[in-house]
């Protein structure tokens, strides 16, 4: 146990990876459509929803994961739902880390988009429209390439951030170790062994590595797909 | 074929209201002139579907496109009507070929207007199909839009400005590309401006204007006599408006002698062919009367005319309008001047115009109209 890398470590790492990408697949889709909504549609209840898909920045993530527990637990309507019709545990599983992890990210995520989708160029737009193209043809040809730097930037931010997800996570999906311990858990229970103390060490700079090397890639990525697109 | 744009429409905004309407003959270029607020850019945007009128209807040949009181609204990407705009509208993700090729991909069914290597060739594109929006110059930027318009099929192309954005020389390096898309292709063109040498050297139908209505529309020529141009243009563009035939030119002196009406004028000219038809310009302020045959003058002009009508123009001169074999011209003198000769309406007058005084405003039009 004493190598470096511990199988403790890979285990939390791996899991943190997992629950990550997992997360930001899952909620990428719905951030664009949320984000697409927000800018463009004029509806009465946008307030609402705006402060909505806000809620978890200003929540406390135990009170997300709760909330979450009561609607996806076994016994919740959804979750109970999801296990008779299509045999998906949510509780207690890697999927449920992934998906506090994906509702506690999503603000995150929507900000980015949305920005990017804020700074496209509806003449652009417009001249699609004049060439002929439809609007799903148009929003795929023009306003989603053009969003692409918001899209990367919001993944890749959302994706480090979720690497250390834990209030969520803990209360919706426990701190079961290979299925949910993930980085910030694994921390946290080294942090509670009276022998820990290197491990709760190694652990904390692993994050602070993988938090640093997120949030430069992302800047990078959103620099490169800037020059592609001519900016 | 000929067939009508028709348009008349209502637009309200909170601070103007647009009001046109007008009907014009296609193909040619409907020229869409007045000052900068007129209602040019939101008439264009109305054709296009852009925007949608309050009221009124805006028919292309036998296709109603909008029909507010029979709830007709074709969609902009179904209209098929191509759009250069000012601004150019570039996709900067796209290489110029991508940009090209965007409307050229979604109509493929439509009857092509010209040719992918045409519309190159035509428009000087060959060598810059790789390149990206942003590393095109103003003038190429404008060029590559009228490509991606045109290949897109279209049954009638707006542009809106296109040269504003540009300086003189760029200016001058797009024009003859908007010649040459009028002269070979028959597309018919709605053309909105608020500079009268372009309407000059481009239309064949001009739309006047001001304040969110029609003052007055029609053929060039006839509309270059009107008060409501020169109320736009002001005295020192005011002129006729002639056309002529190309019966002998003098390369080495850079004239030509161009027969109008029943008459010949001599005139600055290069660069075109014997034959050619050519529109000409004739400042009214550049045109001289004398009520004698005159000798010992520099002027390479000397018609026999006849004084149709003198009027006040707007600015404390006086406008005569003159028959010249058969061709209206004007001519701007000072009430003195007018005076002193004793002009009225039926006077035999000589008309004097300086060759050099036309340069610039010849014009090929388009061949039979």
């Amino acid at each position: 146990m004493n190598g470096f890398p511990s199988s403790a470590e890979l285990d939390a790492l791996r899991l943190s990876l997992e629950v990550a990408v997992r997360s930001v697949a899952f909620s990428l889709p719905l951030a664009v459509l949320a984000a697409w909504v927000l800018t463009r549609v004029r509806f009465p209840g946008r307030l609402l929803l705006d402060a909505f898909v806000h809620l978890p920045i200003v929540l406390p993530p135990v009170a997300v994961g709760y909330v979450l527990l009561l609607l996806f637990g076994a016994r919740g309507p959804v979750g109970a739902w999801l296990r008779t019709h299509f045999g998906i545990e949510l509780a207690f599983t890697t999927a449920g880390a992934a998906l506090a992890t994906a509702v506690m990210t999503f603000p995150l995520m929507v900000r980015a988009v949305r920005l990017s989708l804020e700074n496209v160029d509806r003449g652009l737009e417009e001249a699609a429209r004049t060439l002929g193209a439809a609007p799903v043809d148009r929003f795929v040809s023009i306003t989603l390439p053009l969003m692409l730097p918001g899209i990367l930037a919001g993944a890749v931010t959302a994706f480090a951030a979720g690497l250390g997800e834990f209030g969520a996570v803990i209360t919706f999906a426990s701190n079961v170790p290979g299925v949910t311990r993930t980085l910030p858990l694994a921390l946290y229970t080294a942090m509670q062994s009276p022998v820990g103390d290197a491990l709760a060490l190694r652990l904390a700079l692993l994050s602070f590595a993988l938090g640093l090397l997120g949030l430069i890639a992302s800047e990078m990525l959103v620099r490169r797909v800037r020059r592609y697109l001519g900016r | 074929m000929t067939h009508l744009l028709q348009v008349s429409v209502i637009k309200r905004r909170p601070a103007f209201l647009l009001d046109a309407s007008f009907s014009a003959p296609l193909p040619g270029v409907i020229a869409l002139f007045g000052r900068s607020g007129s209602g040019k850019t939101t008439l264009v945007n109305l054709i296009a579907g852009l925007l949608a009128p309050d009221e009124g209807e805006i028919r292309l040949g036998e296709e109603v496109l909008t029909d507010t009181r029979r709830g007709i609204a074709v969609a902009v990407e179904r209209r098929r009507i191509g759009y250069v705009f000012q601004d150019t509208r570039l996709f900067p993700h796209l290489t110029v070929e991508g940009n090209l090729r965007y409307g050229e991909k979604r109509a493929a069914r439509a009857p092509p207007v010209i040719g992918f290597e045409e519309a190159l060739a035509l428009l000087g594109l060959e060598a810059l199909l790789a390149r990206r929006p942003r590393q095109l110059s103003g003038g190429e930027r404008q060029r590559v839009a009228l490509g991606r318009a045109l290949l897109a099929r279209p049954r009638l192309l707006l542009l809106d400005e296109p040269l504003a954005s540009l300086d003189d020389a760029r200016r001058e390096e797009v024009l003859p590309y908007l010649v040459a898309l009028r002269d070979r292709l028959s597309i018919p063109m709605v053309y909105v401006s608020h500079d009268f040498d372009e309407v000059l050297r481009l239309a064949t139908h001009l739309v006047l204007l001001a304040g969110g209505r029609v003052l007055a529309d029609g053929p060039v020529d006839e509309m270059s006599l009107s008060r409501e141009l020169q109320s736009i243009v002001g005295p020192e563009l005011v002129g006729a408006v002639v056309e002529g035939l190309v019966t002998r030119l003098n390369t080495a002196e850079g004239s030509a002698q161009l027969a109008v009406g029943t008459g010949t004028l001599q005139v600055s000219l290069r660069d075109v062919p014997v034959g050619a038809s050519v529109r000409l310009h004739l400042l009214a302020r550049d045109v001289i009367l004398a009520t004698q045959p005159v000798q010992g003058l520099s002027v390479r002009n000397a018609l026999a005319s006849t004084v149709i009508a003198l009027s006040d123009d707007d600015f404390g001169a006086v406008l005569v309008r003159l028959d010249v074999g058969g061709a209206v011209v004007l001519a701007r003198i000072t009430q003195g001047a007018r005076r002193a000769l004793g002009l009225q309406p039926g006077d035999a007058v000589w008309t004097l115009v300086k060759a050099v005084s036309t340069r610039g405003h010849a014009f090929r039009i388009v061949p039979g109209s």
